[in-house]
């Protein structure tokens, strides 16, 4: 009987020993770091942010790091360390919303088409060529253009590219997966197709798929910060790195500190995305072979 | 047509003058140059009765179609035209519950032993998923069932938890064989079930696959190019070229006295293991031509060292010679009968 | 066959094929030797993973710089391991040269066969452009291509599996080698080709004079083709003889094992003789024989004490303590049977 009781727990030590592989990498364990700072930066700002991000202060205009401002002020005097904070908010959700619908209907579509092929195919292709000719951000500003600046707009508008993406990956993964033997195994033993699909292929195919979130992930924050930057993503007063950089970039000789530090932020975020998506790439790699 | 040998007994499968074709995708500049397609002719009237409980040894080149016909008996195919007969009924068209009602009856196992199992389940999901989706037992019957096959297959105690990586390619295999015999069916497609397999290893899998024919009364269609495992598994073979069957008989009879020229060629070129019979010229000359472009007349002429006219001309027909059925104008004379 | 002695040519003694930690090596070759004459074809047999590629690869030093060669390779006289990578490339390809399993990954897809020949030639000959042409298509029709002076100009993928394999000869054959090293030259073909090139090895030998190691895994092959054996396992020689005793009367409990599986001269659909259990992983072996885990007859000193390769009748040689106890085994079981 003991036999019939081993099957979830062998589960859960396989989920360990990956998780212990996981830390034992010195770029793994950096990421890490970098994106659970990250993440509690962003769910509770308001415990670690020294000042009110919004809060003028006319006293200290554009005053330079110190201990009391570390990462300085900026031209209304209001603290960048706890701006640059408050745009962890802000930013890793855009991370996160801009990348995770994408990856669903991308997903879903690549699986359905690369497993059934024909005519869907063939029309999928067309609609990857035809979103792929121009280039991606280009794309991404006309359509916050018709729709208006945003972030929820932002966010409609890189799905509505993006998930071209994470279609093209899966389809291709899926197809390969497909001329396994095993996929042929599950339809003479009868499985339906969405079985076969997503309990038999998906979970073969997904590794790629999760490495490349995670870079896209990094990408979206560029991506969302530019458009911030260009006024068509978050909105002033809302902190968010690209619109910290933005009412910097006048200042850049006098108050260096306020485009720098969004700077260092975005750098660093996305350097931990970055890392731990190389990490996954190297750990999800198939073995016993 | 029927085989004459076997008069007596209903067969369990009648496939009936099979075809199938692979249409090659056509490049941009064919399609403007207005190029045909480039059509795969993988089986070209293939005509063959598979009895109850019978071993049925396929033999013949890569290429020529044996995997091909297996995969449309077990449905993974559909066929250009021809027909397949399951007990007397129809199985080309079926759909849905009625399909996998056929497939309860009909299971098949691969070559691969590396990729026929989904790398990311044990072997307790693998059989437990078969074992729920056609409802073979329920509750804690399940996993008894699941001791029950891997004991059937001969795997160690403990193998249910373990993933596919874990174990060797023999093992992998009675894996695949397990699975199959979940559905607990009648009939077995086995494609090149050892081919990939040590030889130390092979006799295991064979053995393992003799006693479960007989213990559990299993129909098995064995496809396979090692002339010498098909010969000792078989009670009847039969001989494909270029998608069709030009030779089927009694394995005794075929072996020991083959009347097709092909069979007789590639039994000659089959590494025999007596030292003293060597031959300086090799038992047969040329290639399999390309299935793109099967030769007229009797497909094999273009290699056969009888060829006359008659051959180039007209296809001769599967027809009883001897103690089994031979497609050659010349059967009798060539094989002696 | 002639009864002057000829030659020996290669003479390997207690080859040791290393990888990894110095501290923990992983033994793929272990104190093998044998010798290969002129004209002679050696068959090296074994399971996958027994060493035979590494062997042959150190003999050719294509280990290095991972794999730590020790032992003696004397080529004519000369030893090879402790030539640096210049004086082995002189040996190399000129008078040693090597044909591989698939020949596409080992011809470049880029270059027409014509210009590979002509390449080698160059390399390895001083003769002038049209001379070198005119040798090519000498070599692609010794080889038995046919139309050999209208494929000069062809890419490797517009051959056929065998044709490339002919054409792998070819090249190997531009610089007159002395000893030609096949790594399972035929494993990736159909019977009837394999037969083809068989037969074109050992024309080759015969006519040239040429000796050949034939890496397989087919004790048929080795039947066949080879005039002498050397039986593998775990990395080691078990049985070294003449073809014709070694296969007709094995004295190594594996390779009469492994000769007991294969089905011959027994009734059909009978059990088949089978070795237990798989073929062994290079970091677990004992440090006494390496079969003794699957050894029918295995004492308990097997584990702990390495058997030499004794001799064990005229040019025959065995490793293993307990021969009488092994012949009696085997014996026995056929008698049974
Ligand atoms: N899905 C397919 N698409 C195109 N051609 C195919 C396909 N499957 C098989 N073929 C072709 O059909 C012929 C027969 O193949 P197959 O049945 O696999 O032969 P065998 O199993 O006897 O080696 C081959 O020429 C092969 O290339
Ligand atoms: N570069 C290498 N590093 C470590 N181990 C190797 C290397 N090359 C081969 N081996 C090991 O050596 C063993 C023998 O390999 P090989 O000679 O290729 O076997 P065979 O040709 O008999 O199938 C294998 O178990 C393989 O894992
Ligand atoms: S019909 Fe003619 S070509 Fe065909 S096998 Fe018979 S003799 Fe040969
Ligand atoms: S008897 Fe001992 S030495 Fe001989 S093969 Fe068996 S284990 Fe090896
Ligand atoms: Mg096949
Ligand atoms: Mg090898």
């Amino acid at each position: 009987m003991s036999i019939v009781l081993q099957s979830p727990s062998r589960k859960a030590s396989r989920v360990n020993a990956f998780i212990g592989r996981a830390f034992s990498r010195p770029s793994f364990v950096i990421g890490f770091a970098i994106l659970a700072l990250s993440i509690a930066l962003a769910l509770f700002p308001q415990l670690l942010a020294p000042y009110d991000p919004l809060a003028f202060d006319l006293s200290a205009i554009q005053q330079g790091p110190s201990l009391a401002h570390p990462f300085g002020t900026d031209n209304f005097g209001r603290d960048v360390l706890s701006r640059v904070i408050w745009a962890y908010r802000v930013d890793m959700q855009m991370a996160f919303f801009a990348t995770i619908f994408a990856l669903l209907i991308g997903v879903t579509v690549g699986a359905f088409v690369g497993y059934y092929g024909g005519i869907a195919d063939t029309i999928f292709g067309r609609c990857v060529d035809a979103i792929i000719t121009f280039p991606f951000l280009v794309l991404v500003i006309a359509i916050v253009a018709v729709l208006g600046p945003g972030l929820i707009n932002m966010y409609v508008a890189i799905t509505a590219v993006n998930w071209v993406y994470y279609a093209r990956l899966t389809r291709a993964e899926i197809m390969a997966q497909k001329s396994n033997d095993y996929a042929a195994a599950g339809r003479v033993l009868g499985y339906s197709d969405r079985r076969i699909i997503f309990r038999h292929l998906l979970p073969n195919a997904i590794s790629p798929i999760i490495v490349y979130w995670m870079t896209d992930m990094a990408l979206a924050i560029l991506l969302g910060s530019s458009l911030g930057y260009l006024g068509l993503g978050a909105q002033p007063p809302a902190a968010e790195w690209g619109v910290l950089i933005a009412e910097g970039r006048n200042f850049l000789l006098t108050a260096w500190w306020m485009s720098l530090m969004p700077g260092i932020a975005i750098v660093l975020t996305g350097l931990g995305f970055s890392l731990v998506g190389d990490a996954l790439a190297d750990l999800l790699r198939p073995k016993g072979r | 047509m029927s085989q004459s040998i076997h008069q007596a007994a209903t067969p369990l499968l009648a496939i009936r003058d099979l075809f199938m074709r692979f249409e090659k995708r056509r490049s941009l500049s064919d399609t403007l140059a207005g190029r045909p397609r480039q059509v795969v002719s993988a089986l070209n009237g293939v005509d063959l009765d598979v009895m109850p409980a019978e071993t049925l040894g396929i033999v013949g080149e890569s290429g020529c179609g044996k995997s091909t016909l297996a995969r449309c008996i077990a449905g993974l195919n559909r066929p250009t035209s021809g027909d397949i007969r399951f007990e007397g009924e129809s199985v080309i068209d079926l759909k849905g519950a009625r399909r996998r009602g056929y497939n309860k009856r009909v299971q098949m196992m691969f070559q691969d032993p590396y990729t026929s199992l989904n790398p990311r389940m044990t072997v307790r999901d693998t059989l437990r998923e078969a074992i729920t989706v056609h409802r073979m037992r329920e509750g804690a019957g399940i996993d008894r069932r699941v001791d029950e096959l891997l004991d059937l297959v001969r795997l160690p105690d403990g193998a249910a938890d373990k993933y596919p990586h874990e174990f060797s390619g023999g093992q992998r295999q009675r894996i695949g064989i397990a699975r199959a015999l979940s559905l607990e069916p009648t009939c077995l497609v086995a494609d090149e079930l050892v081919s990939a397999l040590d030889v130390s290893v092979q006799a295991q899998v064979v053995n393992l696959l003799l006693e479960l024919q007989d213990s559990l009364g299993l129909t098995v269609l064995f496809v396979a190019h090692d002339l010498r495992l098909v010969r000792h598994v078989s009670h009847r073979v039969a001989v494909i070229y270029l998608g069709a069957i030009v030779e089927v008989g009694p394995s005794e009879a075929l072996f020991s006295r083959p009347m097709h020229p092909y069979s007789q060629a590639l039994l000659a070129a089959a590494p025999s293991l007596d030292p003293t019979a060597r031959r300086r010229a090799p038992a047969l000359s040329g290639e399999l031509p390309s299935p793109l472009d099967i030769p007229p007349g009797c497909p094999f002429h273009v290699r056969c060292p009888h060829a006359a006219e008659r051959c180039r001309q007209e296809k001769p027909a599967l027809r009883p010679v001897g103690h089994g059925m031979t497609a050659c104008h010349f059967a009798e004379t060539i094989g002696g009968a | 066959m002639s009864q002057i002695e000829k030659e020996t040519v290669l003479d390997i003694r207690r080859l040791r094929t290393e990888f990894g930690l110095t501290e923990r090596p992983l033994v793929a070759v272990d104190d093998v030797s044998f010798q290969v004459k002129a004209g002679e074809i050696l068959g090296l047999v074994g399971e996958s993973g027994s060493g035979k590629s590494i062997t042959l690869r150190s003999i050719l030093g294509i280990v290095r710089p991972r794999g730590r060669v020790k032992g003696e390779i004397l080529w004519k006289g000369r030893d090879l391991v402790p030539l640096d990578e210049a004086a082995l490339r002189r040996v190399r390809g000129r008078e040693i040269a090597m044909i591989f399993q698939e020949p596409m990954s080992s011809l470049n897809p880029l270059l027409t066969v014509g210009l590979q020949i002509s390449e080698n030639l160059a390399a390895h000959t001083d003769l002038d452009a049209k001379a070198r042409k005119a040798r090519a298509v000498e070599l692609l029709d010794m080889v038995g291509i046919p139309a050999a002076r209208d494929r000069l100009g062809d890419y490797p993928h517009e051959f056929s599996g065998g044709m490339r394999q002919r054409v792998m000869i070819a090249i190997a054959l531009a610089s007159n080698p002395q000893l030609l090293l096949a790594d399972e030259p035929t494993t990736a073909l159909d019977v009837t080709i394999q037969d083809q090139i068989l037969r074109l090895i050992q024309a080759l030998s015969r006519d040239l004079g040429m000796a050949v190691i034939l890496v397989t895994h087919d004790m048929g092959v080795v039947a066949e083709t080879c005039d002498r054996v050397a039986v593998m396992y775990g990395g080691r020689l078990c049985e070294t003889g003449p073809t014709a005793d070694v296969i007709g009367d094995a004295r190594h409990p594996y390779s009469l094992g492994l000769l007991r599986s294969i089905p011959r001269d027994v009734a059909p659909r009978t059990l088949l003789y089978s070795i237990p259990g798989a073929p062994p992983s290079l970091n677990a072996l004992p440090a006494g024989c390496a079969f003794t885990a699957r050894c029918p007859v295995a004492g308990p000193e097997c584990r702990d004490v390495r058997p030499n390769l004794g001799t064990a009748g005229k040019n025959r040689q065995v490793a293993c303590h307990h021969r009488e106890q092994a012949l009696i085994h085997f014996s026995a079981r056929e008698a049974a049977q």
